[in-house]
């Protein structure tokens, strides 16, 4: 049966993440047919609704406000409800991003849904929506079902294929006016200090280069940041390299940390403990450099090199550098 | 101040995961304080050492989580609950619930969780909880000052830091980095025994299971394909690595 699907946009730095697309693939399946709206909340966001018909959205709600200029979990709450009074879905999918994480469990809690979270995978048989996700941060995975009622879901980045353009479908853009009441401002943004490197974001970058305790101090990040720097990749790290402080913990990959699933993986003196190996190792590609040659990030890694990272990752940099420049 | 934290029981993150007839087993499994609740656990110590109050830490979960109970009253932590009538398991939504009916048996200020659990790892509880309480949130925080009854946050979204401010009763959840969680002093672990630590059922809550239905249901659990071991590239290291980069690009083609 056709289901009316709501995607909620995941915007950052006033643009559109790879997401919203790969939740664009998603919502079709689950449609079956049926209508897909996607959902722009934030403040001068309108012109991103140009091109989601082409990537299938039928219409495009627009909650554009001040008070939704940075996300707060009140005032984007009462625009998501706004759209979902007018859209009525049956399902609604949101990214597993700071903002998708922090709105979904709220508005299906309102809802009195059920929601699935951080999914990697769907397949809809009928009426029936089977979502798979990890547990364990990858060390297991488990299927999913929504029992009753509306279905909310969480698309984890770099997992869904994106939406192909050419789906001819309208993006009628829908403006709904909202007014902020105290009552919907019950927390507020002061500041933000921006920390991430580059602006790539780990959970969706397409190449993590990552350090472990083997970068023995802050400074020896300095080379994986030169090769981060080419590839256009995000800087990450093992807990060890958090826990002895050479590193700030939202760098931190692995079961306590951020789990991610990049195209590319390289893994600069990490030695491979579990917890860590359970964050990275649904990765597509991964490259692991360590002087240990029993280090388990090998047994996991699709290529190997012995050696001292500090000698491995500048001959890397310069390599990608003279091969790419061609 | 009176602080409620809820934790949950899980697996210690150095444990591999075994998987019999759909099912996650749990022999011989080394069992902790979600990490992440750890944190929330220690946080509320040092508010009631700041304020005086007390400090309620709950879980609904198994009869073995009294373990993880005890370690937080052992941190310092006065008093526990934990929900062990198996009337009150369920999904997200049930836990959420359940979490809520006990928290409106006393005037919390503030709540205290971890932002996910590193088992199913669904972070979807405590920001339900909130939901539910009708009270504000602010998640993954890294830093939590109060000062009165104004409550600033430090949040770790996705790297930056955002700071943000609530006045309570508030529910926060915290993130890696908020603190260096105390082990339990052997005096903490001897007065530990002797807190009160209450067992409620579905029936002590005035709940009805049509009230805590879960909405969601797991139809199955299975690890994923083993990863084949690859190659050890061997040769000069200035060859290794010109392989590496021809293999990254052309190969591959998850580089150019």
């Amino acid at each position: 049966m056709a289901k009316k699907v709501l995607v909620v946009a995941d915007i950052r730095n006033g643009k559109l993440r790879n997401v919203t697309q790969e939740m664009l693939s998603g919502a079709a399946k689950i449609s079956a047919g049926g209508e897909i709206a996607v959902a722009l909340l934030g403040h001068q966001v309108e012109g991103l609704a140009q091109g989601l018909g082409d990537l299938g959205a039928d219409t495009v709600y627009v909650v554009d406000a001040p008070e939704l200029e940075k996300y707060t979990p009140s005032a984007y709450r009462k625009a998501f409800l706004e759209v979902h009074r007018d859209f009525q879905p049956d399902a609604i999918l949101l990214a597993h991003s700071a903002v998708g994480k922090d709105l979904a469990p709220m508005v299906a809690m309102r809802l009195g849904a059920g929601q699935v979270s951080d999914i990697v995978d769907l397949e809809v048989d009928g009426d029936t929506v089977t979502f798979t996700r990890p547990i364990y941060a990858g060390k297991a995975f488990t299927k999913v079902r929504v029992k009753e009622g509306t279905l909310v879901a969480t698309v984890r980045p770099n997992n869904l294929p994106p939406a192909q353009a050419g789906q001819g479908k309208a993006g009628t853009v829908k403006r709904l006016a909202v007014s902020f009441e105290p009552q919907d401002l019950t927390t507020m943004v002061k500041e933000i200090v921006r920390k991430t490197s580059g602006g790539v974001d780990l959970t969706e970058a397409k190449i993590i280069v990552s350090g472990g305790r083997g970068v023995k101090s802050a400074e020896g990040f300095k080379p994986l940041y030169e090769l981060a720097e080419v590839l256009g990749a995000a800087v990450g790290a093992s807990r060890g390299a958090c826990d002895a402080g050479y590193c700030d913990y939202s760098m931190q990959i692995g079961q306590t940390g951020k789990v991610v699933t990049p195209d590319l993986y390289i893994a600069c003196g990490i030695s491979g403990a579990i917890q860590h190996l359970a964050g990275m190792s649904n990765s597509k590609v991964i490259v692991a450099i360590n002087k240990d040659p029993e280090a388990p990030i090998f047994q996991v890694a699709d290529y190997g090199i012995v050696g001292d990272l500090f000698e491995v990752v500048p001959m890397l940099t310069e390599e990608f550098k003279k091969v790419l420049n061609q | 101040m009176n602080i409620l934290v809820c934790l949950k029981q899980t697996f210690d993150t150095e444990e591999r995961i075994v998987v019999e007839n759909g099912k996650v087993k749990e022999d011989g499994v080394k069992f902790v304080i979600n990490p992440y609740d750890e944190y929330a656990v220690e946080e509320a110590i040092r508010l009631k050492e700041q304020f005086g109050g007390e400090v309620t830490v709950v879980s609904v979960g198994p009869s073995r989580a009294e373990e993880a109970l005890r370690t937080a009253l052992a941190m310092g932590a006065d008093e526990a609950i934990l929900a062990d009538d198996p009337a009150l398991f369920g999904d997200e939504y049930t836990v959420a619930k359940v979490l809520a009916a006990i928290a409106r048996q006393k005037n919390y200020d503030i709540i205290i969780a971890g932002n996910q659990a590193v088992d199913d790892g669904s972070g979807q509880v405590a920001v339900r909880l909130a939901e539910e309480l009708g009270i504000p949130h602010i998640s993954t925080l890294t830093k939590l000052v109060v000062e009165g009854n104004q409550v600033t946050g430090h949040r770790d979204a996705e790297g930056d830091e955002e700071i943000v401010t609530a006045t309570l009763p508030v529910l926060v959840t915290a993130q890696q980095g908020l603190n260096d969680p105390r082990y339990p002093s052997l005096i903490g672990i001897r007065k530990a025994s002797k807190k009160p630590l209450a067992h409620v059922t579905l029936a002590d809550l005035g709940l009805s299971e049509e009230d805590i239905r879960p909405r969601t249901e797991i139809v199955d659990t299975f690890l994923p394909k083993p990863k084949e071991a690859g190659r050890i590239l061997q040769g000069e290291l200035q060859d290794q690595v010109k392989e590496l980069v021809q293999a990254l690009i052309q190969v591959e083609k998850v580089v150019g």
